[in-house]
């Protein structure tokens, strides 16, 4: 199966890229633009079949490697989950 | 003063490391390749600067999880010295060794330069052989310098005199939280640092002002 996880900054964490987004986007004349937030994307593929057990490797993927949770939050969907 | 550095893919300052070390300490230091699983009995041991897995993912994190890297933790724990330089200050963070997170700079710019560092503390293996509060030249070279840290932890590091180095405001190059350059494991046998002082340890370089931090770690060898 395969998952999709969503890693952003936790609130209160300084994005300077995100800022310069949207300086970027408020310069090309979109208005009412706020607060852009960047993040990351992962896709993942898994030979696990039962969701509740892939959903737990997961986790443990995202704490040890695939998020620093000093700074980032995660989300994790399952396709077919 | 026996002291090895670590060499990861991507490691790009330790032959600068290897020179300070052996020219301040007289002994040539052993090379440990990030694949060892061991290190030998040293007094010192140095994470250099680079950018090791070309920074993927997040800086230091993927050289976090090499081999070494439960053996540098260990030797760690047991009260051997550890001092990370830029990228080893990463990866050092991103093992949980040390505090905190190094995001990327606040302008978003790669920055190399000479900073002004306020000596925080000199009540530390590192910082010994400086006064407190003086102000020293050291240069700085990252993307990724900007430290973070949440309040809680913020304040612990100050409250237990664990800041080893801060800009002074005028020169924070990278936006990082307090001003601060560098931190210490509570035990205050890990440094980890941003700027570089193993680039300014003889006249030829322009100055000796990093010579302290070698000089002072030296000086706590029996």
């Amino acid at each position: 199966m395969k998952a999709r996880i969503k890693i952003t900054l936790k609130t209160g964490v300084l994005d300077p890229q995100g800022k310069a987004i949207s300086h970027a986007l408020d310069q090309l004349g979109f208005e009412g633009i706020g607060d852009v937030r960047q993040g990351k994307y992962i896709e993942v593929d898994l030979a696990e079949t039962d969701p509740i057990k892939a959903r737990a490797a997961l986790e443990d993927m995202c704490e040890r490697v695939l998020a620093n949770t000093v700074i980032e939050n995660y989300a994790i969907e399952l396709d077919g989950a | 003063m026996k002291s090895a550095v670590i060499v990861f893919p991507g490691s790009n300052r330790e032959r600068d490391m290897l020179y300070a070390l052996e020219h301040i300490s007289g002994h040539k230091p052993i090379t440990v390749w990030h694949q060892e699983t061991s290190l030998p009995d040293v007094d010192l041991i140095v994470l250099p600067g680079g950018f090791s897995y070309g920074d993927y993912l997040r800086t230091g994190a993927i050289a976090g999880l090499s081999p070494i890297m439960k053996a540098v933790k260990e030797k760690a724990d047991k009260g051997v010295r550890v001092l990370g330089v830029c990228n080893g200050f990463q990866i050092l963070t991103e093992t949980g060794i040390l505090p905190g997170a190094l995001l990327r700079n606040a302008h978003l710019k790669f920055v190399c330069k000479e900073v002004k560092l306020e000596v925080a503390t000199n009540k530390s293996v590192f910082t010994s052989a400086y006064s407190a509060g003086e102000i020293i030249r050291c240069p700085v070279a990252h993307h990724d310098g900007n430290y973070f840290a949440d309040e809680d932890t913020l304040n612990r590091l100050d409250g237990d005199d664990r800041v080893a180095f801060r800009y002074t405001s005028e020169t924070n190059p990278n936006g990082s939280i307090r001003n601060i350059a560098g931190v210490m494991n509570e035990q205050k046998n890990v440094l980890g640092m941003m700027p570089h002082p193993e680039n300014l340890i003889e006249p030829a370089q322009g100055g000796t002002d990093g010579r302290g931090i070698f000089e002072s770690a030296l000086e706590w060898v029996a």
